[in-house]
C-alpha cells in the first residue's frame, strides 16, 4: 500500500524523454508550471493538456501509474474544490440555507482543479523520467553560477541526491515495521481519527529510530571514503547538450509561444 | 491444527516493468505440533513464503488451509488469523517502541483485546520463557538493551500472544555465539511446552537439523525438495547445487565415510557421531586381534 506513493518516484525507462539532458527537463517543467500559471481560459489548458499527453506518451510511462500518485492529493483537491465553488460570490445557481453555488464559483472550481492536476502531472514527469542522480546533477549544475554569491549549489545537489535516494529505503522501512506491528495484531484500518492516529506511534518510533541509524551509517561511510565535498571534483559522465536537447529548446519555446500569444494577444 | 499449502505463488510490483514472480508452485502440509525448517539462500523467496503464513500477502495462486480454515479465501478475517499465527520477522528488534519493556511486550496481547490481568501474566511469562528475568527487565527501556536482549523481547511480543502457530524468520541473525544458543534453545523450549506448531527459517544447517521434523528447500521462489532432515541432507549434490551446505557435522561424517570409516550415512548430531565413531574403533580394535 505505501507503494502505492509514486510522486517523486523514478520509472524505468529508456525513451526520448528518459534520454534528455536533465537540465532541458528542469527548465521545461519549470516552464510549463509559469505557464499553467499565466493560462487564463479553457483553450489554454486544453493546448497544455495535449502537449502534456504527448509528452507522458512519447516517455512511455503508464498513465494509470501517473494517476496513482494524484491519489496522496485527492484530499487537497477536494477541498479547494468546494472552497472554490462555495465561497464565490455571483450568479446563484443552486441554493440552501447557508450554501449556495454560484456559475462564478464553479467555473472557478474547474478551473483551478484542472491547473492543479496538471501541475502535479507535469512536475511528476520530470521525476518519473529522470533518474535520481541525473536530476540533482542538473539542479547542481543549473544552480552553479549562483556560487559566486555563496550559494553551495554541490551540497544543496548533494542533499537532495541523498534524500531521493532514501525515500524508497523509508518506504521499504516503513512497509516492513507496519507489517511486524500488524503480525502483532495492530490494526491501521478501523477506529476513530483518534484511534488511528495513536496507532500510528508503534510505526513512527521504529521509523525514526531506523531513520536516524540509517543516517550515521550513511555519514560514516562518506567519512570513511573520505567525501569532501564539491572543490575539485571531476565528474565520471559530464553533461552535454544533443540534437535531441537542442530540438527540445526549440519546442520549448514553441509551446511557451503559443500558450502567451493564447492568454495575452487573442 | 495443521497447515496445508498448495500451489502457491507469488508476484511482487504486478504490472509495473520491476514485476518479479518471487515464489512459485509452492506445496506442503505440516501437521499438529511439528517443527518445520526452511533453508535456501538469501533471496529464494523464504520471507515472501513466511508472510502469506499469516496473511500479509495475498497469493496471486494457490491456497492456504490452516486449522480448516482458508486464509486466502475473501472475507476471512486477518485479526482472527493473526491471534492464531504469530510472525517474528528478521530483526524483529528493529520494531521496538514502547517506553517500558513489559508495555512493549504487553503490545500484542492487548491488541488481541486481553484484560489487565491477563495480559500481566502472559506478559511475564513470555518474558520468562525467553530467559529474560521479568523483575529485573519489565521496566527498563527497550532501546537501552544489549542486541541479544533486544531480539528476546521482541520475540516474547509475539510469544506472549500465545499462537497456536509460531513463525521465525531467522531468528538468530547476527548474534553472538551465546545470544545464539540462547535463542534457539528458548525456540526449542517453547514448542516442547506449548506444543505449537513451529516453522523456522535458519541459515544454520546444524540448529535445522536438530529441531525440525520436517525440512523444506526452496531455490529461486521454487521447491526443490521436503522431507525429514536425514532425507534433505542425504542430499549432498542437490543442496550444493542451491548453494547450500550440510551441517558441519554431516560434512565430517560424510568425509570419514569417504575414506573408509564404516559409519552410518548421513548423521546429524554430534553425540550420534562421537557414539559411532567410537563403536568403529572399538570394531576395528578387535579385529586387528
Ligand atoms: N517488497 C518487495 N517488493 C519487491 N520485491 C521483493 C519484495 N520483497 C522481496 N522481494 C524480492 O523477492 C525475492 C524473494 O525475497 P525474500 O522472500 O525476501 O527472500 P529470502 O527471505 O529468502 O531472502 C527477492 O528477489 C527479493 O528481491
Ligand atoms: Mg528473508
Amino acid at each position: 500500500m505505501l507503494r502505492d506513493i509514486t510522486l517523486g518516484q523514478y520509472f524505468p525507462g529508456n525513451s526520448w524523454i528518459h534520454r534528455l539532458d536533465p537540465r532541458i527537463k528542469i527548465m521545461a517543467t519549470l516552464l510549463f508550471i509559469i505557464e499553467l500559471f499565466i493560462v487564463d481560459n479553457f483553450i489554454g489548458f486544453l493546448i497544455a493538456a495535449v502537449v502534456l499527453g504527448i509528452i507522458v506518451a512519447v516517455s512511455k510511462v503508464p498513465v494509470s501509474y501517473i494517476l496513482r500518485g494524484l491519489k496522496p492529493i485527492l484530499l487537497i483537491l477536494v477541498f479547494t474544490f468546494a472552497l472554490n465553488m462555495f465561497m464565490v460570490k455571483g450568479r446563484i445557481l443552486w441554493q440552501w440555507k447557508f450554501l449556495h453555488i454560484t456559475a462564478e464559483g464553479l467555473e472557478l472550481a474547474v478551473f483551478m482543479a484542472i491547473r492543479l492536476i496538471l501541475l502535479l502531472m507535469g512536475s511528476s514527469m520530470l521525476t518519473l523520467c529522470t533518474r535520481p542522480i541525473a536530476l540533482t546533477d542538473g539542479i547542481e549544475r543549473l544552480l552553479s553560477p549562483f556560487k559566486k554569491i555563496g550559494l553551495p549549489a554541490h551540497d544543496i545537489a548533494m542533499m537532495m541526491t541523498i534524500a531521493l535516494r532514501f525515500i524508497p529505503t523509508l518506504l521499504e522501512e516503513a512497509d516492513k515495521i507496519m507489517k511486524a506491528q500488524q503480525a502483532r495484531g495492530a490494526d491501521f484500518e478501523t477506529g476513530n481519527l483518534m484511534q488511528r492516529a495513536k496507532s500510528l506511534i508503534p510505526i513512527l518510533v521504529p521509523l525514526f529510530v531506523s531513520a536516524f541509524r540509517i543516517a550515521q551509517d550513511l555519514a560514516m561511510a562518506m567519512e570513511a571514503r573520505c567525501y569532501r565535498g564539491g572543490e575539485n571534483r571531476t565528474r565520471m559522465n559530464e553533461m552535454k547538450f544533443k540534437g535531441r536537447d537542442y530540438a527540445a529548446i526549440v519546442m520549448m519555446l514553441l509551446f511557451a509561444a503559443v500558450i502567451i500569444i493564447e492568454s495575452k494577444v487573442l | 491444527m495443521s497447515i496445508q499449502v498448495k500451489n502457491l505463488k507469488h508476484i511482487y510490483e504486478k504490472g509495473m516493468p520491476t514485476e518479479s514472480v518471487a515464489i512459485e508452485g509452492i506445496s506442503f502440509e505440516v501437521g499438529d505440533g511439528e517443527f518445520l525448517g526452511i533453508i535456501g539462500h538469501t533471496g529464494s523467496g523464504k520471507s515472501t513464503l513466511l508472510q502469506h503464513l499469516n496473511g500479509l500477502l495475498k497469493p496471486d495462486e494457490g491456497t492456504i488451509v490452516i486449522g480448516g480454515v482458508d486464509i486466502t479465501a475473501p472475507g476471512v478475517s486477518m485479526v482472527d488469523i493473526r491471534k492464531r499465527i504469530g510472525l517474528v520477522f528478521q530483526y524483529p528488534e528493529y520494531q521496538l517502541f514502547e517506553e517500558t519493556v513489559a508495555k512493549d511486550v504487553a503490545f500484542g496481547p492487548k491488541n488481541l483485546g486481553l484484560g489487565e490481568e491477563e495480559t500481566e501474566e502472559r506478559v511475564k511469562e513470555a518474558i520468562e520463557l525467553v530467559g529474560l528475568d521479568y523483575d529485573d527487565i519489565k521496566d527498563r527501556s527497550p532501546f537501552e538493551l544489549s542486541g541479544g536482549q533486544k531480539r528476546r523481547v521482541a520475540i516474547a511480543g509475539v510469544v506472549a500472544m500465545r499462537p497456536e502457530v509460531l513463525i521465525l524468520d531467522e531468528p538468530t541473525a547476527g548474534l553472538d555465539p551465546k545470544a545464539h544458543k540462547d535463542v534457539l534453545n528458548m525456540i526449542e523450549e517453547v514448542h516442547r511446552r506449548t506444543g505449537n506448531i513451529t516453522v523456522l527459517v535458519s541459515h544454520n544447517m546444524a540448529d535445522i537439523a536438530k529441531l525440525s521434523d520436517k525440512v523444506l528447500v526452496i531455490d529461486s521462489g521454487h521447491m526443490v525438495t521436503m522431507g525429514t532432515p536425514k532425507e534433505v541432507f542425504s542430499k549432498r549434490e542437490e543442496l550444493s547445487r542451491v548453494g547450500l551446505d550440510l551441517p558441519p557435522i554431516t560434512n565430517l561424517t560424510e568425509e570419514l565415510r569417504q575414506r573408509g570409516m564404516d559409519i552410518e550415512q548421513t548423521i546429524l548430531s554430534v553425540d550420534d557421531a562421537a557414539r559411532q565413531i567410537a563403536e568403529y574403533l572399538k570394531d576395528k580394535g578387535h579385529n586387528k586381534c
